[in-house]
């Protein structure tokens, strides 16, 4: 039997070898001279490690900026968003009043329409609000997310009925019952929900591309892309950048990896 | 106070703070943009209504029909190779190997990290004078490649070997945008390979055992109960990952060019299109219109797959 699994493993390994070696190369650069960077044939192992390109790196752009607006963006848009999503959910679940099912079937519509139809008026609205080039520009559109709406609605109704019952003899009020019943009973649904705002936010890219225009105001990939046009061959600190920009997430990852794992298997959930 | 009425307005609390910013940036600008897409509408405030030129236009603009075609490209080799490998790597990462959890780990990884800097990366390894890629390649003598900076097309290049020359639209994706294809490959492998793992284990193991007793060899086993079974999974990634290809923008704009989508508009995207008519040259009811025809062919696309293909799906 374990003869039998070696040529397995042997693929696996390859395979494996192949989905490492960008990261490998990313690093192994990001601690080159600029010069032997460009070396070819390339060194497997840099001659002198330069931990300072990771210093020199804040030097040459607005890096440590582009890291607090991330921080900033992701952290008022999970609040935002875990505020919207259970007081929707919890009423989608658990209240009977006219149109409830009307809106939950256009909220889930919704979620079918490509992001280009609606960018260009979005735009416009945000250009009259006088909006863009800011953060709220940034935070606001996003502070729903209907799939987390989606996902917390199915959660709280196969919590059981008893419980709700019991709490309204007891007195207990609707806004009451679900700050200490329903949300410390969605734990694990709600910190699945905060992971991957997390993760879309730290990585979104395609709408703060458009909505800002000053540097000062970008996020970090924003920043990381604009960087990567105008240094486009020092590709020490270009490495250095990257490798400074996943490596939050990779760290999170490495945390929660059993959570984003688990639930992308079972829910489809994406970044 | 009607009881009724007072539950539609406990209602309405409860859904107001999403329902606002939902009908502010989603339901207003989808509605809108049917309205902006009639117009000749410039960001300075200019607009004139024009009907359905705008759309007329899109039709019968060859950058729009090769931003498809590009698109189209790409679509069909990023989906089906990747299906095909995230399967072969799910069905052998299912046979209770050791070391489950490392593999699938490093598989995953690419699927977290952002595709700025993934695309960053790979624009390094493709560099074709002092890139990885091409000294990996020179170890077994072939001769390097220009990746994204060569705009001939795979099938010319291959037919063109031959001695046969094809018309333009059959060239294939330019070997640009088949190094994009390649990192887009990399970079989504992980995640259909979970879900290829989560439908794997989902299938009872009863079945296997009565394969097996019926002695049915491992092809057989795969072919007649693990392929059917799964079904419903495949189909979900092929779905999921049609709509991403066209979704494909990122690498776009930090890869290619000088200017973006070259050499010579091989790697131009209907994203990317889109983008540089609408925020570049703010023609925001070209922009617009493009947006509809490419949101109308990817519900055809999606209908095609379901009423052609759901009926050789196995539910079980």
């Amino acid at each position: 039997m374990k003869n039998r699994l070696t040529p397995v493993h042997i693929i696996l390994i390859i395979c494996g070898i192949g989905m490492f070696l960008p990261f490998y190369w990313m690093l192994t650069t990001a601690l080159k001279a600029p010069l032997e960077a460009l070396r070819f044939p390339p060194t497997f192992i840099p001659d002198i490690f330069k931990f300072s390109n990771f210093i020199e790196i804040f030097r040459e752009v607005a890096l440590l900026r582009y890291f607090l607006n991330t921080i900033f963006i992701a952290a008022a848009s999970l609040i935002g968003t875990l505020f919207t999503s259970i007081l929707a959910a919890y009423a989608f679940a658990k209240f009977k009043f006219w149109g409830r099912d009307f809106i939950f079937i256009l909220f889930l519509a919704l979620m079918m329409i490509p992001l280009p139809v609606y960018l260009v008026p979005s735009y416009m609205i945000l250009f009259r609000l006088g909006w863009i080039d800011t953060y709220l520009a940034l935070i606001v559109p996003w502070l729903v997310n209907i799939f987390a709406i989606f996902l917390l609605r199915q959660h709280i109704k196969t919590l059981p009925q008893d419980l709700f019952d019991a709490a309204k003899i007891d007195g207990c009020g609707t806004f009451r019952t679900l700050w200490q019943i329903v949300v410390p009973l969605s734990k694990p649904v709600i910190v699945t929900i905060a992971i991957f705002d997390i993760i879309a936010n730290w990585n979104s890219f395609f709408w703060p591309l458009i909505v800002t225009h000053s540097d000062s105001i970008r996020p970090l990939q924003v920043g990381l892309a604009y960087f990567s046009r105008e240094f486009s061959t020092n590709y020490p600190l270009l490495m250095a950048a990257s490798t400074l920009a996943i490596l939050p997430l990779v760290i999170l990852f490495f945390f929660a990896q059993k959570q984003i794992i688990q639930s992308s298997a079972r829910t489809g959930l994406k970044e | 106070m009607n009881k009724q009425f007072k539950a539609f307005l406990t209602g309405l609390a409860y859904l107001g703070p999403a329902l606002i910013i939902l009908l502010s940036f989603r339901i207003i600008p989808i509605l809108f943009s049917v309205r902006i897409s009639l117009y000749d509408w410039g960001m300075a405030g200019a607009r004139k209504f024009v009907g359905f030129a705008n759309y007329l236009q899109v039709l019968q603009d060859p950058i729009f029909w090769n931003s498809l075609l590009n698109t189209f490209w790409y679509a069909l080799f990023t989906v089906p190779v990747m299906l095909f490998l995230s399967l072969v790597i799910a069905v052998l990462l299912n046979q209770k190997i050791k070391g489950l959890g490392f593999y699938r780990t490093l598989y995953y990884l690419p699927v977290v990290t952002s595709i700025v800097a993934v695309s960053i990366v790979w624009k390094w390894l493709f560099n074709p004078d002092r890139g990885l890629l091409n000294y990996l390649l020179s170890l077994i003598s072939v001769s390097p490649i220009r990746w994204l900076e060569d705009p001939r097309g795979l099938f010319a290049i291959v037919f063109g070997a031959l001695g046969i020359r094809l018309p333009s639209v059959l060239a294939g994706p330019s070997i640009a945008l088949c190094s994009l294809i390649i990192m887009s490959i990399w970079k989504g492998l992980g995640y259909n390979i979970v879900i290829f793992l989560a439908g794997l284990q989902n299938i009872p193991t009863q079945y296997y055992e009565a394969a097996k007793i019926d002695g049915a060899g491992p092809l057989r086993l795969f072919r007649n109960v693990t392929w059917p079974l799964l079904s419903p999974t495949t189909f979900y990634i092929l779905i999921m990952s049609t709509i991403v290809a066209f979704e494909a923008f990122a690498q776009v704009w930090i890869m290619t060019g000088p200017p973006p989508g070259g050499p010579l508009g091989t790697t131009k995207v209907v994203m990317y299109y889109f983008y540089e008519q609408s925020f570049e040259l703010w023609r925001l009811g070209y922009g617009a219109s493009i947006a509809f025809i490419a949101f109308l062919i990817i519900l055809a696309l999606t209908i095609f797959q379901r009423t052609v293909l759901e009926k050789r799906v196995h539910y079980t």
